[in-house]
């Protein structure tokens, strides 16, 4: 108790000393903190819009990932639904499940054959009401949802859906689709068709016919272009499909070549006639803490009946985002230890003035028989004191900062993204990293007082009661 | 039982110095502070070492409390050959049996008065309602009873010394060293130290020994030894006795 005080008594005695060298840790602290924060929050926010986007697990046919692109029937899920049954009503997976839903994926090429024009492009088949879900999966709280963008193409109406701006811009549809900003293409920029060989197909034909079996519905108003795929058996085939809007998709690539339909229509494309099989079936959890077992226990389920699938999580999918948390990881890491060597100096030559100081103190407490152990834990216990009463400012001013920003609405686009969403430091979840900096701080400043302790604790009586 | 624990009554010397020779060296210079001295301290008496400035009574002094080892000689303090223990032997020694009265006071200057008395309890593991009792006893005695919660900031230089007096007898050693404690006070002041230390050291029947430059300070001891360059160069025994 008498070194406690002693410690702290001393603490106060060097009061600008001690408060500066308590801030530059409080500093340290709040730094480490809100960057921490920062980079949480742009992490689980990509994850957030990965997981809504596709889910953290997506069930393919074994193979699929390496041949899967070149035969997508003898690649794809027969009878999906009864593997979705299988997935929903495990009891295991039944609590950690959020939504399971089947996409399809598919390439072709979009014709807008009022302007003749066309354009390869790359579908996604999805089911609209599960997209909804998907886009309100919010395990974070970041308070933002992408369910908006899911409703553009609604269950009621499987031939509508939505494109990239890029191939809307290609296809002559800015006008329809009210895009700003958005030039048509240039009349002596078209290609001139009649040097082409006659193709065996009759696009033309082929486009009528489906419009002539599609079922009669309201009179639609969004501008409609024609879709022409290879079915999995290798035959073409075609089919309408109404653009109710075009998004940006983030990436140019993307932006020319996305289109988003329902499922229904992709399966009509991609499998014709044939048994409609899905692509792959996402399964969103309801946190992602889960996905390791969750993934066990699919893998698990699988195995024992039998079925020839695999499973893949969103980050085998999704590489950049592995990339994306490393990059950030590194930049933590990096501002970390330069806060951690600042404040390793900063209490280096705190206690070393201290030591030099209370020379004559060491000397007439050795001489009254402290130990040089007593000595040495008496500088370490006021270094670690310092150490927590930096940290602990740190971590709460770092609170009240974040909290506070929080509060401010500042927003960004983040890369990928179209539209702007809250820019926050994240405040739920991160315990851990509010106690990792408290206790790293904590440990630095006393490790960087055993030097001087050690210093203090070999000083020889006599010369440290002859020091003035 | 260690020697440090064996009957005070048992031998009538609390030190004996048998031919110690201690010598500083600051680069080429070589200075003998000691220069052979051999004596021996009686217990329970208030023992003077008196000589000019540089005679090497600090040395002297620091040699029998153990803070300090000869080049050469033997130093038995309280029974125990002191050359023969190790650096937190000599720690626990000083601990147990030694305290010391400092010229500049050597408060710790964050603790009060009272903590200050208390600190050397704390060393040797006193209970506290045993320590709160001999610190407060102690305090009275010396006249500070009032001040107990003044820091060393807020007492003069005699209560500061005063103090530094009640913090070496708190804990009952059975040697206090005191170096020229009155150099830093006025002559009433020090006068006052003076009466204070040998009423204290009859009071607790512990062994006193303090040096001085002043000559005029002899008739206070018991007994006097005188030191010059380094060397013993009159003993007087019995003065007051």
């Amino acid at each position: 108790m008498m070194r406690f005080k002693i410690a702290f008594r001393n603490i106060l005695r060097n009061g600008r000393r001690s408060l500066m060298t308590g801030s530059a840790i409080a500093v340290g602290a709040m730094a480490i903190i809100l960057f921490g924060e920062f980079v949480g929050f742009i992490v689980v926010g990509v994850q957030t819009g990965t997981v809504r986007n596709s889910g953290h697990l997506t069930v393919f046919h074994s193979g699929y990932m390496d041949f899967g692109s070149g035969n997508p029937s003898a690649y794809s899920i027969g009878d999906y639904q009864k593997v979705i049954r299988l997935i929903e009503n495990d009891p295991e997976l039944k609590a950690k499940i959020n939504v399971v839903t089947p996409t399809a994926s598919l390439f072709g090429i979009a014709g807008n054959f009022t302007i003749d024009t066309s354009k390869t492009f790359f579908a996604k088949g999805l089911v609209p009401m599960d997209r909804q879900r998907m886009g309100v999966w919010d395990e974070y709280r970041l308070g933002h949802d992408d369910s908006r963008s899911a409703l553009a193409f609604s269950d009621k109406n499987p031939n509508h859906g939505v494109i990239g701006i890029g191939l809307a811009r290609v296809l002559g549809l800015c006008k329809p689709l009210h895009i700003a900003h958005c030039p048509s293409p240039p009349e002596a920029k078209q290609a001139k068709p009649v040097e082409a060989p006659p193709l065996d197909l009759n696009l033309a034909e082929l486009s009528a016919r489906d419009r002539d079996g599609a079922p009669a519905g309201p009179e639609e108003t969004a501008p409609r272009i024609d879709l022409l795929a290879a079915t999995a058996e290798g035959a073409p085939n075609v089919v309408s499909f109404f653009v109710d809007e075009a998004q940006s998709q983030g990436f140019k690539d993307l932006d020319d070549n996305y289109v988003g339909m329902n499922l229904v229509l992709a399966q009509q494309l991609l499998y014709g006639r044939g048994e409609h099989k899905a692509v792959g079936i996402e399964i969103q959890l309801q946190r992602s803490e889960d996905l390791t077992a969750a993934r066990a226990r699919l893998e698990t389920l699988f195995r024992d009946q039998g079925l020839d699938l695999e499973v893949r999580d969103f980050t085998e999918l999704q590489p950049q985002y592995l990339q994306l948390v490393g990059f950030l990881g590194a930049i933590f890491s990096f501002i970390a230890i330069i806060m951690g060597v600042i404040v390793l100096f900063t209490i280096v030559n705190t206690m070393t003035m201290a030591v030099m100081e209370r020379t004559n103190e060491i000397g007439t407490a050795r001489a009254m028989g402290v130990r040089r152990g007593g000595i040495r834990d008496q500088f370490l216990l006021e270094g670690w004191m310092l150490g927590t009463i930096g940290a602990t400012f740190g971590v709460i001013l770092a609170s009240l900062i974040a909290v506070s920003f929080n509060h401010l609405g500042v927003t960004y686009t983040p890369p990928g993204n179209v539209h702007p969403v809250p820019l926050q430091l994240l405040t739920h979840g991160v315990r851990g990293l509010l106690v990792s900096v408290w206790g790293g701080l904590m440990l630095t400043a006393t490790i960087a007082s055993v030097i001087p302790a050690n210093r203090a604790a070999r000083l020889r009586v006599v010369e440290a009661l002859r020091h003035v | 039982m260690s020697d440090s624990d064996k009957p005070r009554q048992r031998d009538t010397a609390v030190v004996r110095l048998e031919n110690v020779v201690k010598t500083y060296r600051g680069g080429e210079i070589a200075v003998s502070a000691v220069n052979g001295i051999s004596l021996t301290i009686r217990r329970q008496r208030f023992t003077m070492i008196v000589g000019p400035s540089g005679s090497g009574k600090t040395t002297l002094l620091n040699l029998i409390g153990c803070i300090d080892v000869p080049d050469t000689g033997r130093i038995e303090v309280c029974g125990d050959d002191t050359g023969t223990l190790s650096d937190t032997e000599i720690t626990d020694f000083r601990a147990r049996n030694v305290a010391f009265v400092f010229q500049n006071f050597n408060l710790f200057p964050v603790l009060t008065a009272y903590e200050n008395v208390e600190y050397p309890l704390l060393l040797i593991g006193m209970p506290e309602a045993e320590r709160r009792a001999r610190v407060n006893s102690l305090l009275e005695a010396v006249g500070l009873g009032a001040q107990a919660r003044h820091r060393p900031n807020q007492l003069s230089g005699g209560q500061k010394q005063r103090v530094a007096i009640a913090r070496a007898l708190v804990k009952h050693p059975e040697l206090v060293l005191a170096d020229e404690p009155t150099a830093n006070l006025d002559s009433r002041t020090g006068e006052q130290i003076i009466d204070l230390m040998h009423r204290m050291q009859h009071d607790e029947k512990v062994s006193f020994v303090f040096s001085s430059h002043d000559p005029q300070l002899m008739s206070r001891a018991e007994d006097t030894f005188v030191i010059r360059d380094g060397r013993l160069v009159e003993q007087l025994e019995g003065a007051r006795s």
